[in-house]
C-alpha cells in the first residue's frame, strides 16, 4: 500500500501513514494542536496550514472549498477533517 | 436631549447615551453605563455617517442625524466595526438612504452578510490608504485588524485631523457632557477597557499604533465613551505603554521562560513538579520557575503567563477531574495572548488519573502546542518515576529552545496506543 509521511511542525513528529488517511485521524492520535468542532467539514474549527506538500493532498471538495472561502482561508489552508493524504512528504501545522 | 453635538465645523456627534447599562457583552462591568458614538461629516458634495448605535437607541440616532442632514444627502456610510452595538441602526439607515455607499474593511465582508442575513449587498471594501472624497473633506481609512475584531478599522478626516477610531481609545463611561475635558474622571474606565478588550491583541495594538502615531491628531472620536479633544495624543501614548510587556524580564535575552504551576494534596504532585523543574534547568537557555497555585492569586499569574514561552500544569486527579484552582487560572487567560506557547501537564493520582489528559486537551483548545505527553504517576512517585519527570522537564526545555529530537513513527504504532504518543 502507498505510504505518506506527515510531519506535524508544532510537536516535531513525523507519522508514516497509508495513502487515503484523513489528517484528522493522524493529528488526534499523535496529539498535534489541531482542534475540532463538527468533524463534518462545516465549522472550519480544524482549519490548518499545509506548509509544504499540497500536491500530495486530495483535491478540495466543493463543500470544503466553500467553507474555506467563507473563512477567508489562504491557498495553503485545508480542513483536517476533510483533507486526505495521497503519498510523499507533507508538512502541516495548526492555524 | 436629542441635539447633535458639534465636534468641529461640519462634524457632529449623533450617537446615543445608555446610562443604565451595567454589564456590557457579558464580560465587562460599567458603573455608569456607556455611549454608542456615531458621527456625521459634511463635505461640499456629500455627507458621511460614521457608525451607528445599538438597535434600541435607533430613534435617538435618527433624530440627531435628521437635525444635521437629509437622508438624500448621505453619500457614504462608514462602519469602523460591525459589532451590533455599532450597527443596530444600519438596516434602517440603508433603507432611508438607499443611495449611500457602504464602506467596510475587507475582513468585514462576511460579517456584514452574517449580520444582515443577505448575500445581495452593495458595499465597497476598503484598506489602508483608500479614501472617500466628500468635497473639501477627505476620509482616509486605516486597516487596524483585531482592535478588537478581525474587521476593525479607523477612519481619519484629513483636513481637520480627526480620527474616528472605533473601539480603540474608547471606554464604557456615560456622561452627557461628552468631551474628555468636561466629563467626570473616566481614567479607570479607559484602563479597564484596554485590559479587557484590547490586551489579548497587543501585537495588533502595536501595529495599529504604528499607523496612528504619525498622524496629526486634533481630536480622537472613539465609538464608546468620552470624545478625546484635550491632549488626544496622551491617549495614544498610554496605549503604547499598555501594549508593552508588563514586567521587565531580566533573563529574556538569554533564556526561554518555562512556568510550572502545580497544586498538591499530599506532596506527590509537588515532588513531581520539583523534578520537572530540575530537568528543565539542565538545559541551557531555559529559565524554569515553580509556583504553588495554593499560594497565589490568579491575576499576577496571568501577567506572568502573558510573558512566558511555556506553561506546565501539575494537578492531582480528584473525582475524575483536575482541581478547580487550575481550571480557574485556565479560564482567566482570555485576556492575554497565549496562542503558540508551549503547554504541558503532569500529575499524581489515586484511582484513575484523568486530569493530565483533560488539561492537555484544554491547552490544545487554547491553541497552545503540546508536543510532549504528560507524566502520570499513581500515588507516591518512585525514584524511577521522578527520573521520568526530570526527562519530561528536559524534553519540554528542548522543545522551547528548538533542540528537540524530531521523531518519526508509524501510524500502526499510534493505533496501538490508548492516547497520544509519548513525547
Amino acid at each position: 500500500m502507498p505510504k505518506a509521511n506527515v510531519t506535524f511542525e508544532d510537536i516535531g513528529v513525523t507519522v508514516t501513514v497509508p495513502a487515503g488517511t484523513r489528517l484528522i485521524e493522524i493529528s488526534e492520535k499523535v496529539g498535534a494542536g489541531i482542534t475540532y468542532g463538527c468533524r463534518e467539514g462545516e465549522c472550519a474549527t480544524c482549519m490548518m496550514k499545509i506548509v509544504s506538500g499540497m500536491e500530495n493532498m486530495s483535491q478540495r471538495s466543493v463543500l470544503e472549498d466553500k467553507v474555506l472561502q467563507e473563512n477567508m482561508a489562504g491557498r495553503q489552508h485545508r480542513l483536517a477533517c476533510q483533507a486526505q493524504v495521497l503519498g510523499g512528504e507533507i508538512v502541516v501545522r495548526p492555524g | 436631549m436629542s441635539d447633535p453635538v458639534v465636534l468641529a465645523p461640519g462634524v457632529h456627534w449623533i450617537g446615543a447615551l445608555d446610562p443604565q447599562l451595567r454589564v456590557f457583552d457579558v464580560i465587562l462591568k460599567t458603573a455608569n453605563g456607556t455611549t454608542y458614538n456615531a458621527y456625521c461629516v459634511r463635505g461640499e458634495k456629500g455627507v458621511a455617517v460614521i457608525d451607528t448605535v445599538k438597535a434600541e437607541f435607533a430613534d435617538t440616532f435618527f433624530a440627531r442625524l435628521e437635525a444635521v442632514a437629509r437622508y438624500d444627502e448621505i453619500t457614504a456610510i462608514v462602519l469602523n466595526h460591525l459589532e451590533p452595538d455599532h450597527t443596530g441602526a444600519l438596516p434602517e439607515l440603508m433603507r432611508r438612504a438607499p443611495q449611500a455607499r457602504l464602506y467596510i474593511s475587507v475582513k468585514a465582508q462576511t460579517m456584514l452578510k452574517g449580520l444582515l442575513k443577505s448575500e445581495d449587498l452593495a458595499y465597497v471594501p476598503v484598506d489602508t490608504g483608500d479614501t472617500v472624497d466628500l468635497g473639501g473633506r477627505t476620509l482616509r481609512f486605516l486597516n487596524t485588524p483585531f482592535l478588537h475584531w478581525p474587521d476593525t478599522q479607523c477612519t481619519y478626516l484629513e483636513e481637520q485631523a480627526l480620527l474616528f477610531s472605533g473601539d480603540v481609545f474608547g471606554c464604557h463611561f456615560c456622561d452627557g457632557r461628552l468631551f474628555n475635558d468636561r466629563v467626570g474622571d473616566f481614567r479607570f474606565s479607559f484602563e479597564y477597557y484596554y485590559q479587557h478588550i484590547m490586551r489579548p491583541f497587543r501585537e495588533h495594538v502595536r501595529a495599529g499604533l504604528d499607523l496612528i502615531e504619525p498622524l496629526r491628531l486634533d481630536l480622537i472620536a472613539p465609538a464608546h465613551g468620552p470624545i478625546l479633544r484635550d491632549a488626544p495624543r496622551a491617549y495614544v501614548q498610554r496605549y503604547r505603554q499598555l501594549a508593552a510587556p508588563l514586567l521587565h524580564n531580566e533573563a529574556a535575552d538569554r533564556a526561554k521562560t518555562l512556568l510550572i504551576f502545580y497544586i498538591s494534596s499530599y506532596g506527590n504532585t509537588a515532588r513531581m513538579a520539583l523534578a520537572v523543574r530540575d530537568g528543565a534547568e539542565e538545559i541551557d537557555g531555559v529559565r524554569a520557575s515553580l509556583y504553588d497555585l495554593q499560594g497565589g492569586e490568579v491575576t499576577p499569574f496571568v501577567d506572568l503567563i502573558e510573558e512566558a514561552d511555556g506553561i506546565v500544569f501539575g494537578s492531582p486527579t480528584i473525582n475524575g477531574d483536575a482541581v478547580k484552582p487550575i481550571w480557574d487560572l485556565l479560564s482567566s487567560l482570555a485576556v492575554v495572548s497565549i496562542k503558540d506557547k508551549l503547554g504541558a501537564a503532569f500529575g499524581s493520582y489515586g484511582w484513575t488519573g484523568e486530569a493530565v489528559q483533560m488539561l492537555e486537551d484544554r491547552l490544545r483548545g487554547l491553541k497552545l502546542r503540546v508536543p510532549v505527553s504528560g507524566v502520570r504517576v499513581k500515588l507516591i512517585p518512585t525514584q524511577e518515576e521522578l527520573e521520568r519527570c526530570r526527562a519530561f522537564g528536559r524534553q519540554l526545555a528542548q522543545h522551547l529552545t528548538g533542540r528537540a529530537v524530531r521523531r518519526v513513527i508509524d501510524m500502526s504504532e499510534l493505533l496501538k496506543e490508548p492516547s497520544h504518543a509519548q513525547g
